[in-house]
This record gives C-alpha cells, sequence and structure tokens, in this order.
C-alpha cells in the first residue's frame, strides 16, 4: 500500500503532462514564433518572408519610439492616479467599523467592474463626446463658448485606463491594509511619532505589498491596452497596442507588428521584474 | 529637570492636530470622488437610454422607445444592427463559453493537483509558465495565437491540400489558455487550504490513492472547481481582444459584435443594448455568487 501511496507523488508528473502540451502548442510555441517572425522581412501583403532583418526593431526604436513612449507615460500616470485615488479609497473601504458598511463599500467597488469593459469605456464616450454631457454643461454654465474636444486625446485615454484599472489597485490594497494591525499606529503615537512619520514609517511599508501589487496589476495592462485607446483616444491618443493591431489589417506588416509585440513584452517583463525585487526587499 | 509635559513640543502637536482634521476631511473626500468616478458614467449611460430624444447632454423626458426599436428591429438608419444578429452572437459567445471552460476546468485542475501534490522536476519552470498568461497582455497573447494559426493552417494546406479556416476551433482553444491559469490558481487556493491529514487519514484507514482522492480530496476542493470555473466562464463570455484576433466568418461573439455597435456611434439604441447587457451579467454574476456560497457553507 504504502509503495502505491509514494508513487503517487511521482504521478504528479503525468497530471502535469496534458496541460504542460496544451501551454506549450497554444502559448510557448506562438510567443516562439512571434519571435521569428520580427526578424523576417515584410512579403507581399505583410506577410513575414527572409531574409532575416533587424528593421522592424530599428522601426520600433525610431519613429515608432514617440508612440512607445507614450504607451509607458499613459500606463505610468495611470498607476499613480489609480494609486493616490486607490489607496485612501482602500484604506476607507477596511476601516469600516461595521462589517456590513465594509461589504458594500467594498461591493460598490466591484459592481461596476461586472459590466462589460467595452460598455465601460464606450460609456466616456457619451460623457466627453462634442455633443456630450461634460461640454453640454459647460456650455449651458457659459464657461466656454465652443465644445472642447475631450474625446479622441490622450486625456481621455487617461480618463479610460484609469477608470478602466483602478478596482485592480484598491483591491489588493483592501486586502494588505484589512491584514495590518492597527495597534502599530498606536505603538508609534506612544513613541513620539507624529501621524506623517507613523504613517510613512509604519503604515505605509506595511501594506507595501498590497500597493506594489496593484501598481503591477495597473500597470501591466495599461501599456497593453488596445480596447481604451481605440475607443477614445482617435489617432492622437493612440498606444502601442493600436499600432499592433494596425498591422493586422489589410495594409498591415506582420513582422512590424511582431517586433512591436516583443518590444512591448520586453517592458512588461521588465516591470515585473521591479515588482518581484521590490517584493523581495520589503520581504528582507 | 522638566516637568513630564514639557518634554511634548506643543506647537507641533497643534500643527498634528490640524494636519489629523484636515486628513479625516480628505479620508472622506477621497472616497466619494473615487466612488462618482466610478459610478457616474454607467448611471448616466443607463439614464440616457431612457431619454426621449438623441441627445446626451440634456434629459428630455422618459421613453422606453429605443428598448422597443431593439425588440422590434428597427434601428437608426446608422447602424447595422439587427436583434436577430446579437442573439446569435449571444448563442456563439455561450457556446464558446461552455466548451472552452469545461475543457479549461478540466486541464487547470490537474495541473493545479499536480503543483500542491507532486514532487517532480521542472515544477518551478511550471510555475512561471503557469503565471505568465495571466501577466501578458492581452494583445501580445492575441497576435501570437493569429500568427499561429495562419502559419499552421498554410503548413496543413502544404502538406494535405485542405484548407482549415479559423472559427469556433480557435476561439475555443484561445480561451481554454488564457484561462487554464486561473482556473489553476482558484483550485490551488483552494487544495493550500485543505488539510492535509485528511488524506493521511484516509491513508491509515486503508484507503487506496484513488478511493482517497474521490472519497476525500476531489468533494474537498470541489467549491474550488466550481469557482474557478465559473471565473473561467466569466472570462471567456467577457473577453474581446483575443476573440477578436482568433474568431472566422460567421463566429461572431457578443463582445466582438458589441465593438462593431460601439466603434459606429453613441446612440440611444446601444445605450440601451449596454444596459440590457449590465444588468444580464449583474444577474449571472449574483446567481453564480449565490451558487460560490452555498458551496462554501456546505464546508
Amino acid at each position: 500500500m504504502s509503495s502505491r501511496w509514494r508513487r503517487i507523488r511521482e504521478t504528479g508528473f503525468f497530471l502535469a503532462l496534458p496541460t504542460t502540451a496544451w501551454l506549450a502548442l497554444f502559448f510557448v510555441l506562438p510567443l516562439a514564433i512571434v519571435l521569428f517572425v520580427s526578424f523576417m522581412s515584410r512579403g507581399r501583403g505583410g506577410v513575414a518572408e527572409l531574409p532575416f532583418t533587424l528593421e522592424h526593431y530599428q522601426r520600433s526604436f525610431g519613429i515608432f519610439s514617440i508612440i512607445l513612449w507614450r504607451s509607458i507615460r499613459l500606463a505610468a500616470l495611470t498607476t499613480v492616479i489609480c494609486l493616490l485615488l486607490g489607496y485612501p479609497l482602500a484604506f476607507f473601504i477596511s476601516t469600516r467599523r461595521r462589517r456590513l458598511a465594509r461589504h458594500i463599500s467594498l461591493f460598490l467597488v466591484i459592481l461596476p467592474f461586472w459590466t462589460n469593459f467595452l460598455i465601460r469605456t464606450y460609456s466616456w464616450r457619451i460623457l466627453l463626446g462634442e455633443a456630450g454631457l461634460i461640454n453640454g454643461f459647460l456650455l449651458h454654465l457659459g464657461l466656454i463658448g465652443e465644445p472642447l474636444s475631450l474625446l479622441n486625446t490622450q486625456f481621455a485615454v487617461l480618463i479610460g485606463l484609469v477608470y478602466g484599472f483602478l478596482p485592480f489597485m484598491v483591491l489588493p490594497i483592501y486586502a494588505s491594509v484589512e491584514r495590518f494591525n492597527f495597534r502599530y499606529v498606536d505603538a508609534a503615537q506612544d513613541l513620539g511619532a507624529n501621524d506623517a512619520r507613523t504613517f510613512l514609517r509604519v503604515v505605509l511599508p506595511l501594506t507595501m505589498p498590497g500597493v506594489l501589487a496593484g501598481c503591477a496589476l495597473v500597470f501591466i495592462p495599461s501599456v497593453g491596452a488596445f480596447v481604451t485607446p481605440d475607443l477614445l483616444g482617435g489617432t492622437k491618443g493612440l498606444m502601442i497596442g493600436n499600432l499592433i493591431n494596425n498591422q493586422f489589417g489589410g495594409s498591415g506588416n506582420m513582422p512590424l507588428g511582431s517586433a512591436l509585440s516583443i518590444v512591448m513584452m520586453a517592458v512588461v517583463m521588465l516591470s515585473l521584474l521591479v515588482y518581484v525585487f521590490g517584493n523581495r526587499r520589503e520581504r528582507g | 529637570m522638566a516637568a513630564p509635559g514639557r518634554l511634548i513640543n506643543e506647537g507641533a502637536l497643534g500643527r498634528n492636530r490640524a494636519l489629523r482634521r484636515l486628513g479625516k476631511l480628505g479620508l472622506w473626500l477621497n472616497p466619494a470622488a473615487a466612488y462618482f468616478f466610478l459610478w457616474a458614467p454607467i448611471l448616466i449611460l443607463v439614464l440616457f437610454s431612457f431619454n426621449d430624444s438623441r441627445s446626451v447632454s440634456s434629459f428630455n423626458g422618459f421613453t422606453l422607445k429605443w428598448y422597443g426599436n431593439i425588440l422590434n428591429n428597427v434601428m437608426g438608419a446608422e447602424s447595422a444592427f439587427s436583434t436577430e444578429i446579437m442573439l446569435n452572437a449571444f448563442r456563439n459567445s455561450l457556446f464558446v463559453g461552455t466548451v472552452a471552460t469545461a475543457i479549461a476546468t478540466v486541464l487547470g485542475t490537474m495541473i493545479a493537483l499536480a503543483m500542491a501534490r507532486g514532487r517532480f522536476r521542472g515544477k518551478g519552470l511550471l510555475e512561471g509558465l503557469l503565471f505568465l498568461p495571466v501577466v501578458i497582455p492581452e494583445i501580445t497573447q492575441a497576435i501570437s495565437l493569429a500568427i499561429f494559426f495562419k502559419v499552421l493552417f498554410d503548413w496543413v494546406a502544404l502538406m494535405s491540400g485542405e484548407r482549415i479556416f479559423p472559427g469556433f476551433h480557435t476561439i475555443i482553444a484561445a480561451h481554454v489558455t488564457f484561462n487554464i491559469s486561473y482556473v489553476a490558481i482558484v483550485v490551488r487556493a483552494r487544495l493550500a487550504d485543505m488539510n492535509p491529514q485528511l488524506e493521511e487519514a484516509a491513508k491509515d484507514l486503508g484507503a487506496n490513492p484513488w478511493q482517497a482522492f474521490w472519497r476525500v480530496t476531489f468533494p474537498l476542493m470541489l467549491p474550488g472547481v466550481i469557482s474557478g470555473a465559473l471565473l473561467a466562464f466569466t472570462l471567456s463570455l467577457d473577453d474581446f481582444v483575443i476573440t477578436f484576433f482568433t474568431a472566422g466568418v460567421g463566429t461572431t461573439t457578443l463582445p466582438v459584435f458589441v465593438y462593431g455597435l460601439l466603434k459606429l456611434t453613441v446612440t440611444p439604441e446601444v445605450n440601451a443594448i449596454s444596459t440590457i447587457m449590465m444588468v444580464l451579467s449583474t444577474i449571472l454574476i449574483g446567481i453564480s455568487l449565490a451558487i460560490q456560497g452555498r458551496g462554501a457553507s456546505r464546508i
């Protein structure tokens, strides 16, 4: 009997095999093909052909670097705004004394999230459009003479990204504030620390894992955003996700699209490394 | 020696108090602003779906005519909408979601069990592999699958002369791929919470591994499996980017259909459809939470 029980440990390998094979075929191999294609030339109809070239990477860091930097900047700004909005909000939720109040205030953050992402993004078109609610309101008040062009700008993309990903910031911070023992605050104050010092030296470091997780969860999808700039950004708010998408249409360039994807993945991997090292330093 | 009271800098204490009052105010204002920001766009969308005018800047009175237009298949001249196409897209979504969830739940649960209980080489590497689909941007995964299927189908055509076209099979394969990791994460969390001594007890009572699994481990991990499946189903129904790149002709899912609609223009009918979809998804998630709640309380 015990030998059969021992063998179950090795069974783990066979149990893992089908899933590993699936991921190898539909995840690893496609990414490897993208990497391969990114070094090939553009053929007729935008498909890839030989010989190998570095042209697409040169263009990614050359004329397209404006859009690359714009994507990184917009994602970074989104992360900062989400943090400034989300941290106090997470604090507010987890410091409600009654359980019901805590549940309701958390629920109010999650509920809008259940709506389809496309529809949530679209709702900003109603607000930001030339004939939209915000312009209508400002015109009515007489604050502006003619409608502002809010839609199809980087500003609209920024709002859409913050709107789309704010809950990703709130939830991990909420989880770490929830675990935070507020007696540490009393201890710090008894030892003579003022509020700012208490926050910076006690509360913030102890809730840092949540902050770091939230930042990673907001930054990564923001860098690769496609729907938000597509629906709200127009040409002025074009991000790298749209640029990649454009390479797969009629007049596309598949190798260029692949090279741009690899560059974007590198940005994501770098930010993940920052996250992992940040986390390790927090723990150590 | 000074009196103990003197040790405290009273100016600083006053400043501290004023700051604290300001901080308290901020701690109320910030959530108020955040909740307003989160809810206003959705509520306005719903409100304007009942607006008795095509305007989206002023509310002119209550009407249900946009909902009526959807039911009666009458839409603005500018849109290519048809109720029939929408229902068909919804059916496609349900089909893709069901099949992809079934496959992803089996594969995800298997790997979760292997990771939680097994000891084999390459486990660390597998850990990374499971984590990657969650963090890689959707658009990267989408185009990598699009290129992969193109290369694969080109190759098949070259070898056998038969052309395969993208369709349900490509969408389902793509959905299974991104869902496996989510199922595995949820099931593993459940397995980590389980008391391993229960399996030891089954072993001591003479159960063989097969019996112990089906009689002890599986019933205990079932709520995790159900949660994972529900999550996968929700993600599948909601996915747009990856479906957009792997769908073929005639396999439009609901999000892909909605995208086509939203790209066109802001019309009251689109607001009405969005409102219906919001209500439906809230009901759907409400039901799934109720099921989960019951599953959790039984343990």
